[in-house]
């Protein structure tokens, strides 16, 4: 098979990303191990009956965000698909990746300062349900932040994949007269349904690692993760070996549930038609475009709500001595800096993993993925329920006896945030390359295009967009991190969130709250800018 | 493109290179607090270099706890000549990790209970208490029994004992007042737990937006409202079994024994020049003379009729055990 077919430099990049990917984790549990190596006992005692109740837990909880962030997600990506005039579409769908950059604190203040028990909605809640408002707190309040963060992040990934389909297809569905419902079904949900699994998994991975939001929202240690029980082996514990079990049993839970999902998903036949429509072809009815704008102004509403809190509380900062004190400034170049790197780190790595898994599909025509395939398919993404502090933590042991710690710790910050970006990355782009390479790879072999120049010349007009949006997410991700940063970070590397934590833990809650504010606006600014490079130029989409 | 990357590429390398060295160098690891801009460090770290002609690095992670975790996964090879921050229920573990020295001197400090440790020195000391926002609780609960069998509409945002230091200590408190009894009140005092966060400060943050009346924190808490902010809205209840106290060390690392600036900087460490620094800084009492009087509102806080305390040994013994009997009943 590999004799007949020169090696398709596509599948080299993706076996050098996923390398780099093994080895940066690979590297973190040979650090764990060899200092735990001498006593597992700790790692043999975390099997308790409390153990199984934190499992119980961790799994629901992240089964039903996924729940109630994918399938509303669904819905509302459809609605905007269906309107690519809505009224500032452009600048919900921005909006909708600033989540993400948000620490995982501020969206719960922000999250309960209209439904906490001291929140904006709290009297309207305590005559709606009678006595006094008792809160958010419990399963609900973590239900309702974990939708906040990930219903936007879907919508966006699944709009990424709608849009993959061709206009073609919607002029011939206008030629037929289909309505609505047939559409869907035909043409929507295919696409939809092979985008699913993933999109899903991903909800889920980001769910089951939730920390600070269950311990917050929570309630109690009733509510508790597998993530929290990481976060104490290696913290008072310091147990090297438990983390690293433990971390393990949270990746092959998270590896029977993503088997599950991709159960639900189909593989899509895409169309190998090069597009001849200039654009797309819809005709929506009325009754369906009120219910469209009302889905949408209703995520909206439920999105913006706690940014809008956010940006209240924010304003009653000195701003304007925040924005002149350097350490401010420094954190925020710090910060852009970082996180324009691990995107662009990330985005490289995501479009190598994509490009190899495409080119091991095409090669193998039929019959069994290989284990290359799905490494690259779905295998990279479990990195996500690595904890960056595990990570960190491993990268420390094993470098401490190389040389100076602190000079990689910028290294560090950017690799792990890119590689923890990755996931979303390739969610964004793989639709679009797939469907390209699916119109574009007999041509290409034709014509003996290949490499570089396929990619500049090919490749790239469809990838802009998709490319982007992956850009606009992963620079968000890294902005917001403080997992990596909170055990590498030093006075020479402070980031905004950072320093947010900083000022929250020594009474001025006042600048966080300030902070946070520039945090937000520091992320759209730079979302708005990747999508304005990225912006398409040819037609309208 | 490529012109802006390069020069994002070399801003990080101008950002993240620190200036040449020429001097003796004394570098100490501490938490994120000490050092910030409104902190102790800046003072210090001024007073002492003028003091050695040296230059000071301190390097800073996110609390006591994991500047502890920072030395051990550095281990013997670490940089740090002095680690400052750690509390009494870590310098137990910090001995077992073989990665400190005896400081050889007599502290010449002035905490309740006294001192007698060979290889850490307080820096300054604090109690735990229940901070409450008098606007919304007239009646404070006045003893560790009142809030564990009071009304369960005042709520109290706690810390989880398993992630945080002040949750560590509320369950050390409860357990010197309770002792065997202490699940039971655990049991009594849950529905009066708003939530338990994996920190100090989203506790704080709950508590100053108005969720919960109470939350745990230190008496010196009041002190900053009502000096940075002019407020005395926040006071800290006083409770009759007395508060559990926390003590704040340094040590010198084996790295530092051999650093003989380490040991200088033990001792300034305790005179007036570091410790005047500290109550409007780091907002805890001093641990050794001061040449400054307090700040008048130090003397309006709570002074604990009793001072409670674990040995550090005891603590280290038993943390496990109590945490997982503290988790038992919470979990339920």
């Amino acid at each position: 098979m590999r004799k007949r077919h020169p090696a398709d430099p596509r599948v080299s990049a993706g076996i050098v990303a996923l390398a780099a990917i093994a080895l940066l984790i690979g590297g973190a549990f040979a650090g764990l191990l060899f200092e735990g190596a001498h006593d597992f006992s700790g790692a043999w005692s975390a099997f308790d009956p409390y153990l199984l109740r934190v499992i119980r837990f961790t799994l629901w909880q992240a089964a039903l965000s996924t729940l109630l962030s994918a399938i509303p997600a669904l819905f509302v990506a459809r609605a905007l698909s269906r309107h690519p005039r809505f009224f500032g579409r452009a600048f919900i769908l921005q909006i909708f990746a600033v989540p993400l950059a948000l620490p995982a604190i501020v969206a719960a203040l922000g999250i309960l300062a209209l439904y906490g028990r001291a929140g904006y909605f709290a009297g309207v809640l305590a005559l709606i349900g009678g006595g006094s408002w008792p809160g958010i707190y419990g399963l609900s309040g973590i239900l309702v932040a974990h939708v906040f963060f990930n219903l936007p992040l879907a919508t966006r990934l699944f709009l990424e994949a709608l849009q993959t389909i061709p206009a073609d297809q919607w002029r011939l569905a206008s030629q037929l007269g289909m309505a609505a419902r047939p559409a869907f079904r035909l043409i929507e949900w295919p696409t939809l349904r092979a985008a699913l699994p993933g999109v899903a998994g991903l909800v889920f991975m980001l769910c089951i690692t939730s920390f600070t939001i269950v311990l917050t929202l929570g309630g109690g240690p009733a509510a508790t993760t597998l993530e929290v029980g990481i976060y104490q082996a290696l913290r008072f514990d310091f147990d090297p070996a438990r983390a690293v079990t433990l971390t393990l049993l949270q990746i092959a839970l998270t590896f029977i549930v993503v088997l599950a999902l991709t159960r639900l998903g189909a593989n899509v036949v895409g169309d190998t038609n090069l597009p001849v429509a200039q654009r797309r072809y819809l005709s929506v009815h009325r009754s369906e475009t009120w219910l469209n704008a009302l889905l949408i102004i209703l995520a909206l509403l439920f999105v913006v709500g706690p940014m809008a809190a956010t940006v209240m509380a924010g304003l009653g900062a000195d701003l304007g001595r925040l924005a002149s004190e350097a350490t401010v400034r420094q954190a925020t170049l710090t910060s852009v800096v970082l996180a324009f790197l691990s995107a662009l780190l990330s985005v490289m790595l995501s479009l190598a993993l994509t490009m190899a898994r495409r080119a091991l599909a095409l090669n193998r025509r039929a019959g069994a993925k290989t284990l290359l395939e799905h490494a690259a398919d779905t295998g990279a993404g479990f990195v996500l329920v690595v904890p960056p502090i595990v990570v960190g933590a491993g990268w420390f042991l094993l470098l401490r006896h190389a040389g100076d710690v602190f000079a990689i710790a910028p290294v560090m910050v950017v690799t792990v945030n890119a590689v923890m970006a990755m996931p979303f990355a390739l969610r964004a782009v793989r639709p679009a390359y797939d469907a390209a390479s699916e119109r574009h790879e007999r041509l290409c072999a034709q014509l003996g295009i290949a490499g570089w120049n396929r990619l500049m010349l090919v490749d790239w007009p469809s990838l802009r967009r998709p490319l982007a949006t992956a850009f606009a997410f992963a620079m968000a991700l890294s902005l917001g991190d403080l997992g990596v940063i909170a055990l590498f970070g030093s006075d020479s590397v402070q980031t905004l969130p950072y320093l947010l934590l900083a000022r929250m833990g020594s009474y001025r809650t006042e600048d966080a709250a300030g902070l946070a504010l520039l945090l937000g606006l520091v992320c759209l600014a730079l979302i708005v800018a990747a999508h304005w490079l990225g912006r398409e130029k040819v037609r309208d989409a | 493109m490529r012109t802006l990357l390069y020069a994002l590429v070399s801003a990080t390398v101008v950002a993240l290179s620190g200036p040449a060295l020429a001097k003796d160098k004394l570098t100490v690891y501490t938490y994120e607090s000490f050092t910030a801009d409104w902190g102790p460090g800046p003072v210090v770290k001024k007073a002492f270099e003028a003091e050695c002609g040296c230059d000071v690095e301190f390097v800073s992670v996110a609390d006591g706890v994991a500047l502890l975790n920072r030395v051990r996964l550095e281990g013997a090879s670490t940089k740090a000549d002095i680690v400052l921050g750690l509390d009494t229920n870590l310098t137990a573990d910090a001995k077992a990790s073989g990665l400190f020295a005896p400081h050889g001197t007599v502290a010449d400090v002035n905490v309740p209970g006294g001192w007698s440790d060979d290889t850490f020195v307080p820096f300054d000391y604090g109690y735990f208490a229940v901070v409450y926002d008098t606007e919304k609780l007239k009646n404070p609960p006045k003893s560790l029994k009142e809030l564990v069998e009071g009304s369960a509409d005042d709520k109290i945002v706690i810390q989880d004992p398993r992630t945080s230091t002040p949750g560590l200590g509320l369950l050390l408190w409860v357990k010197s007042v309770y002792g065997d009894k202490a699940p039971e009140a655990w049991a009594k005092l849950k529905p009066k737990v708003l939530t338990v966060t994996p920190g100090w400060s989203e506790a704080y943050g709950l508590f100053t937006k108005g969720e919960a009346p109470m939350v745990l924190s230190y008496t010196t808490s009041p002190a900053y409202h009502m000096i940075a902010e002019n407020t005395g809205r926040y006071q800290a209840a006083s409770f009759e079994e007395g508060e559990y106290l926390q003590i704040e060390v340094a040590g010198i690392t084996t790295t530092g024994a051999k650093n003989p600036l380490a040991a200088k900087f033990m001792a300034f460490m305790t005179g007036p020049k570091f410790q005047d620094a500290i109550p409007e800084t780091n907002w805890m009492f001093p641990a050794g003379k001061t040449d400054k009087p307090l700040n008048p509102a130090f003397d309006k806080l709570v002074k604990p009729t009793k001072t409670l305390l674990f040995s550090p040994q005891e603590v280290a013994a038993n943390r496990k055990a109590w945490v997982d009997e503290w988790l038992a009943v919470m979990s339920k």
